[in-house]
């Protein structure tokens, strides 16, 4: 059953308290479900409800606004490769006809063995370094169709790990925030003018 | 493959300094170690004795102009915020995703510490009690940049209670987004972090700085526009405002991809820097012998400049004057053997696909162009095809005028019109070749300076 395993639940439930309103923490949620599992389920997503005190209904309704949520299982590899306008004027179209050819897939499907899963993406913000695409979200900028075969064997072999990890995680590190050096949430109807801007002469500065 | 941007200009001006790329040189400028080495976190210290109104009237006088597409000032968007209305919040719009930009990813990977103590200045100024750094879902590794600065930060005192010891207290929560271009539009961004989906709200309120997140006061800056700020208040806005031009101070990151030599990432003095100086010169000019066809000053929502734009200054007055927009600092070079046709279809298919769906004419017509466009380009295009694409341009964007005016919410929409206005009027046999003949209708005018027909062409508008 994709729920948050009692660790996630934990984790989920810290995520919450850093937010004014508990709805601020479903995408972060979502990623969450999507890290544990690969993808996002509706029991997942039942679970995300109950803990953020909304319905199933209100999550789903922002789930699918999203492209990168996954609501069925997709390749251990996602492959997304940018034919907006930087890469399209310097071969971003052949780069991914040539994965689609070397594949076997078009875009938007996964190789029968559930290893690549194609996807022909908008701009990822590496245009000075067309034609490029991500893997799991982890960037290779300027990119020949050699160098594709070569990452695509690489992948396979799994000689990639220590820098695609699996579909899912994003950042590997967590925010983490001591608890004697957390301010705390600001929640609308609670607060007052901040202390630093009450008091005419600042104090105790570091200076 | 990976971090292999150029950021080394080709001829410097020795006495611009970056202001903002300074660090990338290092391999560990993200690192909390290499920024205090490098005046990193003077800034706060010196605004925690200043105290936050000197802050903000520093800030105001540097007229730092907002950098992520509508050039804002920063200042006065903060002075926005009603008194005595609480909690304020910072919101980092770090949603980079408009088509040919690329520069926010780079200051979230290489340099995160100034980023944080970039929001840490705007919090302390204007007296916002939580910050959220929203970055897009798909930069992984500036997510995990940004978690690991702000996990030493947190360490070492610098955010959250008690900020170095002052009565200045602020939590910032890393928080990122699962990928859609819209949430870039600042109340989309507010929708987005209030856990909804994220589609631009109606206005009024204008800004979020009377009601933003929550219905709060919210102050949405861009990552670069807060970048700027620890180089601002370490050195005065004096010395900020003695580079570029009046109405376009200190420097400013331009990514310049497409077919020139040197694709790359440039921070130039602002205001004075050329367009011919950053293609034909930082970049090396047009790939092979090939020569300039078009050019996308301002991001994929610009209309396209020509080589007689080439010299006027990347300043705000001058681009916006001649009918196009500085954007998001993204200049997309097209040389002769472009397309204009496919050019065109795909921008308007990226506007397509990310049109949220709220307003009618914006999801409705941003499909209809690109699915003309496409039948164009398959050789199925007709005679009539060049009056019905500008029928729902001027439906979208009434009169097809620079700037624009719109049936929609939020700009999106209109964006979709501006590479088609463009290129039909520059590049028209073009669309008659794809069309089976034809000229362009009379019934619909095409107005502003960005689509005046160069001296001597029939562009029949």
């Amino acid at each position: 059953m994709p729920r948050f395993s009692a660790e996630n639940t934990i984790l989920a439930k810290e995520i919450i308290g850093r937010y004014p309103l508990p709805k601020s923490a479903l995408i972060p949620l979502l990623h969450l479900a999507q890290e544990q599992d690969g993808w996002v389920s509706d029991e997942a997503m039942t679970h995300i409800a109950e803990l953020v005190g909304v319905t199933p209904a209100e999550v789903i309704g922002t789930c699918t606004f999203y492209e990168m949520f996954k609501r069925e299982p997709v390749g251990e590899y996602l492959i997304n490769v940018c034919t907006n306008i930087s890469c399209m004027l310097l071969g971003g179209e052949e780069l991914l006809h040539h994965l689609e050819e070397r594949l076997g897939i078009r875009p938007g499907s996964t190789t029968s063995d559930g290893m690549f899963t194609l996807e022909d993406v908008e701009c990822i913000a590496a245009c000075t370094e067309a034609p490029c695409l991500t893997v799991n979200y982890r960037y290779f900028h300027k990119i020949s169709h050699d160098e594709a075969d070569t990452l695509l064997d690489d992948l396979k072999a799994g000689r990639r790990s220590h820098e695609v990890p699996k579909h899912g995680t994003l950042g590997r590190v967590r925010q983490q925030i001591p608890a004697d050096k957390r301010a705390g949430a600001a929640v609308p109807g609670e607060c007052e003018t901040p202390v630093w801007l009450s008091k005419a002469a600042p104090e105790g500065a570091d200076a | 493959m990976t971090d292999t941007t150029d950021t080394t200009p080709a001829t410097p001006k020795p006495d611009v300094p970056k202001m903002i790329t300074g660090r990338f040189e290092y391999a560990d400028s993200h690192t909390l170690a290499r920024y205090q080495a490098t005046h990193g976190y003077d800034g706060l210290r010196k605004a925690l004795a200043m105290g936050p109104e000197a802050v903000s009237n520093e800030v105001k006088a540097a007229s730092l102009l907002g950098r992520g597409g509508a050039g804002f000032p920063a200042g006065v968007k903060w002075g926005f915020c009603p008194p005595d209305v609480w909690p304020r919040y910072l919101v980092v719009n770090g949603d980079e995703s408009e088509p040919g930009t690329y520069k926010d990813r780079l200051l979230m990977e290489r340099d995160p510490h100034q980023l944080i103590e970039g929001v840490l200045l705007c919090a302390y100024a204007v007296g916002c009690a939580q910050a959220f750094l929203y970055v897009r879902g798909e930069m992984a590794h500036a997510q995990e940049r940004i978690a690991q600065a702000l996990n030493e930060a947190y360490a070492a005192g610098l955010v959250g209670k008690n900020i170095l010891g002052s009565n200045f207290s602020c939590d910032v929560i890393l928080h990122w987004g699962a990928g859609a271009y819209i949430v870039g539009e600042e109340t989309a961004l507010i929708e987005s972090l209030e856990g909804n989906r994220g589609m631009p709200r109606l206005k009024p309120p204008y800004f979020p700085a009377a009601k933003g997140l929550y219905m709060q006061p919210t102050i949405v800056n861009n990552v670069e526009t807060l970048a700027n700020l620890p180089w601002i208040v370490r050195n005065g806005a004096d010395a900020y405002t003695a580079y570029g031009a009046e109405n376009s101070r200190g420097t400013r990151m331009f990514a310049v991809s497409g077919h020139v030599k040197k694709p790359g990432v440039y921070e130039v003095e602002f205001g004075t820097t050329t367009f011919r100086d950053l293609i034909y010169g930082h970049c090396g000019g047009i790939r092979g012998s090939n020569s300039l066809k078009a050019f996308i000053p301002g991001g994929a929502s610009a209309p396209w400049f020509y080589d007689e734009h080439l010299d006027l200054p990347l300043e705000k007055a001058a681009v916006d004057n001649a009918g196009s927009m500085l954007g998001s600092g993204a200049i997309v070079v097209m040389d002769d053997t472009t397309d204009a046709v496919k050019a065109a279809w795909r921008v308007v298919r990226f506007f397509a696909r990310e049109s949220c769906g709220k307003c009618t004419p914006c999801r409705e017509g941003t499909n209809w162009l690109e699915k003309i466009l496409r039948r164009m380009l398959d050789g199925h295009g007709r005679p009539e095809d060049m009056a019905l694409l500008l029928d729902l341009c001027d439906n979208i964007s009434p009169a097809i005028a620079w700037p624009p005016k719109q049936t929609t919410i939020c700009p999106l929409g209109p964006s979709a019109v501006s590479p088609i206005a463009s290129a039909i009027v520059r590049f028209q046999d073009e669309f008659v070749a794809y069309c089976g003949g034809g000229e362009i209708p009379t019934s619909v005018q095409i107005t502003g300076a960005a689509y005046v027909p160069p001296e001597g062409a029939s562009a029949g508008v």
